[in-house]
């Protein structure tokens, strides 16, 4: 969410949990990403500076791997796995399905922020392929048939989430 | 401690927890205390049972009868028939495909009865959440026995006469990695598990750290202890909720017991297990860049030497090993080198998790000795390929592993023989792919795979594995040319030769088989501009 206020007293919290460790900086960006949902920057300055590591350095831990993000995502955001093992039971055909029941492609996130669709690689459930993981929900054996019931249930949720926060 | 005359167990994989097991845990719960029967039945929640593609699976025990694609709804009936009155509910019991008789008991199975349990002789079985279980099928037992009545030398020696080899992929004998970490000068020294399993089509670390986590903790500490280390991490994906989940509880239970922390038994030998998780970088799973990683940095590999043995994690003597191999060592200390080298082939001896995923029927996860033959897998306990279609290629050992044809599937499976005949038995991962597949697609979509997660570190894999991939669309697209093929052969011999880590080395072998087996169908693309499989659109049109 664009919106997301970043509090940074809870960005130095975080910091302060895990900068006496022996290599700090993934767990305290792991935290931040799973608190934020991104790394802006911020907070990427914020944590170069308490952590004294180079703010170069920060960027390109931050853009190296595919678990952080440096943009902010929709509230759902919809892994999808295109890998050999998914490819052959049919992935494209879901992520045909999914880019055409919200009108955006992959690696896009709705107007109304509310879902993003991006590329993971394998999330070792091949044995149930094709998958797609939702905020760490997973949903595997897919056909495109299935997704317009899959999204209608985060569209009903998600007032409710709104309201929670 | 309860007894109770039956239990039913209900799986909790990750694979089976996507359909809601834990509504079918609640609705066998309440239809036991309904009828009565709470206090002679007990529904326990396990790892995973492997059967994957048909969960979710439901074991009843003592007789181990096997329900499969179970529902919340069919609970009542399997109370009511099975615990109350004794019958079998014939219409959920596991059929195995052209077996015209429903096979009554799990052990009956195809896809069971082959199998040696050694690594999963506790997944599917025990709550995993549940220390006391562990230690009642022998847990613990290993570690016992080396800290109380084994020099850290006899450990070594052990483990080297069991000839066990690094299950990870690269096969490297485990007893000589920890001689040289135990020898290299250097302290701290550690132990690192590397549970960063990232190659598609392999999901058996994770479903061995949900089903038995216990098991790999026992492992490390042995390590430990042979090698002279206080200190272990597991490096874990970030992805694996549950895994990290089970294995934080096994690791907090282990210390509130004694068997993870300091004086272990009664000894003055400290171990402690802290986990790290991965960030979504497949690269990581090379054992310097895992390295790299947990130190904070980008996931890119070092240059090697200095091997990971003298110059390992924060630069200190480090023993890396997967998980499936620290979860071999238990056994192995408890039960004898000997014992261990009974199973498999003499040079490779013991068992292998194999995944089975893509067009088979029985898509999950099997632990097999080693040397059985992919015709085997497939078609005796995997049951074949579904929707009568017929096989045209496997993959063995993830996406950096070579395809084979039909005409190898009588090839034994271990190290030594598989990288004899092109490929790499690897992770243990096998995808099957039938005849409505096309070979250039397919190619492609492993091309993807590594343009993604090559680190970008050095130039052959950076460059080499984009041309790959650009030459490939334009062969699928029909516009390739003739020189292609000779084109990615030149590269592939480049790129075995030059990057800095297994990734980039590993990159083109998958293309290059499928280019080796099936060449014709590439030239229908390039020379017919057609795609024999009908597949790729732009080539048909």
């Amino acid at each position: 969410m664009a919106d997301v206020k970043v509090d940074i007293r809870k960005v130095d919290e975080i910091i302060d949990k895990y900068k006496d460790k022996p290599g700090p900086l993934m767990p305290v960006l792991q935290e931040l990403e799973r608190e934020f949902r991104y790394l802006g920057p911020d907070v990427l300055m914020r944590v170069a500076r308490r952590l004294d590591i180079p703010p170069s350095k920060v960027y390109g831990i931050a853009s190296f791997y595919t678990l952080f993000s440096l943009e902010p995502k929709g509230r759902y955001v919809i892994s999808i796995c295109q890998d050999a093992p998914c490819h052959v039971l049919g992935a494209q055909a879901v992520i045909k399905e999914l880019e055409k029941q919200l009108g955006i492609g992959m690696g896009q996130t709705t107007p109304d922020r509310l879902f993003t669709l991006e590329h993971t690689s394998c999330l070792g459930v091949c044995g149930v392929g094709p998958v797609i993981e939702i905020n760490g929900e997973v949903f595997g054996n897919l056909t495109p048939t299935q997704i317009p019931a899959i999204l209608a249930k985060y569209r009903e949720k998600a007032p409710a989430e709104e309201v929670a926060r | 401690m309860k007894i109770y005359r039956s239990h039913i167990l209900v799986c909790h994989g990750t694979n089976c927890a996507m359909k809601a097991p834990q509504a079918i845990v609640q609705a066998l719960a309440k239809a036991l205390a309904d009828n009565r029967l709470d206090n002679e039945a007990k529904v326990v929640e396990t790892g995973c049972f492997g059967l994957c593609e048909q969960g979710p699976t439901v074991v009843v025990f003592p007789e181990g009868t096997l329900y499969t694609r179970v529902k919340p709804e069919d609970a009542a009936e399997i109370v009511t028939e099975h615990i109350l009155k004794g019958r079998v509910v014939e219409r959920l019991v596991y059929r195995a495909p052209e077996q015209p008789k429903a096979v009554q008991t799990y052990a009956e199975s195809p896809y069971f009865a082959r199998q040696v349990r050694v690594v999963l002789r506790n997944c599917g079985v025990i709550d995993p959440e549940s220390i006391d279980e562990y230690i009642a099928r022998g847990g613990y037992r290993g570690l016992g026995k080396a800290v109380t009545s084994m020099t850290p030398a006899k450990v070594i020696e052990e483990i080297g006469n069991s000839k066990l080899r690094g299950r990870g992929g690269a096969g490297f004998p485990a007893g000589l990695k920890w001689r040289f970490a135990s020898r290299a000068q250097g302290s701290p020294k550690y132990v690192v598990c590397n549970a960063d399993e990232g190659e598609p089509g392999t999901f058996k670390d994770r479903l061995i750290l949900e089903g038995d986590p216990h098991g790999l903790l026992e492992g490390m500490a042995i390590c430990g202890y042979a090698i002279g280390a206080t200190k272990g991490y597991v490096y874990i994906r970030g992805e694996y909720k549950l895994s990290i989940e089970r294995l934080q509880k096994a690791i907090d239970d282990a210390k509130a017991t004694g068997l993870l922390g300091d004086g272990i038994f009664g000894t003055s030998f400290n171990f402690d297990v802290e986990i790290r998780l991965g960030a979504g970088a497949y690269v990581c799973g090379e054992e310097t860049a895992l390295f790299e990683s947990l130190e904070g940095g980008r996931g890119e590999p070092r240059i090697k030497p200095p091997y990971p043995t003298d110059f390992g994690l924060f630069g200190k003597p480090t023993v890396i090993n997967n998980v499936e191999t620290l979860a071999n060592v238990a056994p192995i200390i408890d039960n004898g080198a000997d014992w261990f080298k009974s199973m498999g082939t003499a040079n490779t001896p013991g068992t292998k998790v194999f995944t089975l995923c893509g067009n088979i029927v029985n898509g999950g996860l099997i632990e097999v000795p080693m040397g059985i033959t992919l015709r085997e897998i497939i078609y005796e306990m995997g049951g074949g390929i579904p929707d009568g279609r017929r096989f045209k290629m496997a993959q063995t050992g993830g996406t950096s592993g070579g395809c084979l044809p039909e005409g190898m599937l009588d090839v034994p499976m271990d190290y030594d023989t598989l990288a004899a005949a092109g490929t790499a038995l690897g992770s243990g991962a096998l995808l099957i792919i039938d005849d409505s597949h096309c070979i250039v697609d397919v190619a492609r979509s492993f091309a993807r795979f590594f343009v993604h997660e090559s680190c970008g570190k050095c130039i052959p894999c950076r460059e080499g594995t984009r041309q790959i991939l650009r030459t490939l669309d334009r062969i699928a697209e029909g516009k390739g040319v003739p020189a292609d093929l000779q084109n990615l052969e030149v590269l592939a011999r480049v790129m075995y030769k030059t990057p800095l880590c297994p990734l980039g080395q590993t990159a083109p072998l998958p293309v290059m088989t499928t280019l080796k087996y099936f060449r014709n169908e590439y030239e229908a693309h390039i020379k017919n501009k057609a795609c024999p499989a009908g597949v790729c659109a732009a080539a048909v049109d």
